[in-house]
């Protein structure tokens, strides 16, 4: 008896160590990370860094304002397009749809979160690229955009079907046709969950590299317009990582920590959005 | 048993019966609303079979009955919020004015006939933008101001609530959030009320004050509220229909029907031998 008794703690006392010990690691590998890249990325940061181009091979100094700018072109794009469609897409879902209907829309808006990003670089490639005949920041932030449309249509979806049902007869018994239900008090009472699954999808995008590789393509330049090829930065950090150069290297990170940098300031916003306050009373 | 139970429900309904009129005392009131031989389906599940009922203009009518009996469901047939469920189904026909409103545009239906439901159901918005939703949704003569002003008065709430009116409605009590859904309803001018138990989530003192406002209301609107609570039916209402798994038993006017029912289920209900 006393013996299982001993044998019982100690395994207690086995399970407790190991699943808190992962659950550290997964903080810890986060702060490695930012770490990492503040200690590599750090001494390459300066005002040339977000004002300069890049400068040729063996040239020191210079800059990814370029890939900055390219990087909130390809997203205001990419969100132009996805968002809507994701957006409107759900309010379908969540406001119209029979449940048929709505399984099926959500089932492929997962399959489609779940495709590999490179196939859909390679879908827009063959949209937009090929009939145009040259890379373009419209083909990049297309294959971003149709990464967005999944993340925010399902969780705006979420968000909107939170809303309590007593909201909307409320509304259609003082006269409310559904549209105006729905654009007056059903997203109104939802609209912070909705920031933040835009947020949250645009953060998502952000980083995508293999989207971007054969349809924005990259430029070392100036992109006037959203015709013509253009930088990013995930696209920076991939060419400058695996160049030989030293210089380009300690670029490479700092351009990793500018893109994490932003993804976590986007995260948090988001979060603080959603945490300031419930818009909806709960019952 | 069942006498002293019935004198104790006679005993309420003192105040309203000097006032309720009766068929034989007072010429009828005009008829608002005509229900005929209206059934309810949920899918193949048939809830309310041939109703016939009248809602009279002026009035206070109750539908009252245990659980399930479908009074909720018949309330809603009258706005057709029925609709906003799946798979429902009505046959039969209600007479707004003497006109079939299951022919008419829904949105201008509910705006003749507002809905205050089961439990406070305020907007996520301020207090006055609850009331000035309808009247800006649909458009209004006065000023919009001037039509919040006067709905809070009339749901007796203005002067708890006049000089917040921009703080959210959620911050509100309980009783004043359903007086609040219930000026926003009457900030559309409804010619029909209809509450669906608007006390049932509230305390003795904010009921008391609803009941007092429904009395009120008379005087500009029609009004056809369902409760569970039979001495609300003979506090307020000047008819009462009484409905028993989805049928009318009985429709008369509130006195006659607590004191001397025709129905022996009648009868066996509000002498609480059941529901």
């Amino acid at each position: 008896m006393n013996a299982r008794l001993r044998w019982r703690k100690l395994v207690s006392a086995f399970m407790l160590t190991m699943t808190g010990v992962c659950a550290f690691v997964a903080v810890l590998v986060l702060f490695f990370i930012l770490g990492y890249l503040v200690f590599h990325g750090g001494r390459s940061i300066n005002w040339d860094f977000f004002t300069k181009l890049p400068t040729p091979v063996g040239e020191p100094g210079g800059g990814m304002a370029n890939a900055i700018i390219g990087s909130a072109k390809l997203l205001l794009l990419a969100s132009l397009f996805g968002v809507p469609v994701g957006f409107f897409g759900a309010i379908y879902l969540a406001e119209f749809s029979g449940s048929k209907t709505a399984f099926v829309v959500r089932y492929a808006a997962d399959l489609l979160n779940g495709v590999p990003s490179i196939v859909i670089g390679i879908f827009a490639y063959a949209m937009v690229v090929l009939p145009f005949k040259h890379f373009s920041a419209y083909a990049g932030g297309f294959a971003l955009g149709i990464m967005m449309i999944p993340i925010t249509l399902r969780s705006t979806e979420e968000f909107l079907l939170g809303v309590p049902n007593t909201l909307r007869e409320a509304a259609m018994a003082l006269g409310a046709s559904k549209w105006k239900t729905i654009a007056t008090v059903i997203v109104p009472a939802a609209y912070r969950g909705i920031l933040t699954a835009v947020l949250l999808a645009f953060a998502r995008v952000a980083g995508e590299t293999a989207p971007l590789l054969f349809t924005a393509f990259g430029n070392r330049y100036w992109s006037p317009g959203f015709n013509q090829p253009i930088e990013s930065l995930p696209h920076m950090v991939y060419i400058y990582a695996i160049s030989p150069y030293e210089d380009w290297q300690r670029q490479a990170w700092a351009a990793g920590l500018v893109l994490l940098g932003l993804i976590l300031i986007v995260n948090i916003v988001a979060r603080f959005i959603l945490a300031r306050g419930v818009s909806v009373q709960r019952s | 048993m069942s006498a002293s139970a019935r004198s104790a429900v006679t005993v309420n309904l003192t105040p309203t019966s000097v006032a309720a009129p009766s068929r034989e005392t007072s010429a009828p009131a005009p008829v608002r609303m005509n229900i005929s031989k209206v059934n309810f389906f949920y899918g193949t599940k048939q809830t309310l079979f041939d109703v016939n009922m009248s809602v009279a203009a002026n009035r206070v009518t109750a539908l009252i009955g245990p659980s399930g009996c479908g009074k909720s469901t018949l309330l809603r047939t009258f706005n057709r919020m029925h609709e906003t469920v799946r798979n429902a189904r009505l046959e039969g026909e209600i007479l707004l004015d003497g006109q079939n409103i299951l022919s008419q545009d829904v949105t201008l239906l509910r705006r003749r006939v507002g809905m205050v439901f089961q439990r406070p159901n305020p907007f996520p918005k301020s207090i006055f933008d609850n009331v000035a939703y309808g009247p800006k949704i649909n458009g209004a003569n006065d000023p919009i101001a001037e039509i919040v002003e006067r709905s809070l008065r009339r749901a007796a709430l203005w002067d708890e609530v006049k000089d917040q009116l921009h703080k959210s409605a959620y911050e509100l009590s309980g009783g004043q959030q359903q007086r609040l859904c219930i000026a926003r309803g009457l900030a559309v001018e409804p010619e029909v009320l209809l509450l669906d138990e608007p006390c049932s989530a509230l305390d003795p003192i904010s009921t008391a004050k609803i009941e007092e406002l429904l009395v009120q209301l008379k005087d500009s609107c029609t009004i056809a509220i369902v409760t569970h609570n039979m001495q609300q039916a003979a506090r307020v209402s000047d008819f009462t229909a009484f409905l028993l798994v989805g049928q009318l038993v009985e429709f008369s006017p509130t006195p006659q029907l607590f004191t001397t029912p025709s129905d022996p289920r009648t009868e066996a209900y509000i002498t609480g031998r059941f529901g």
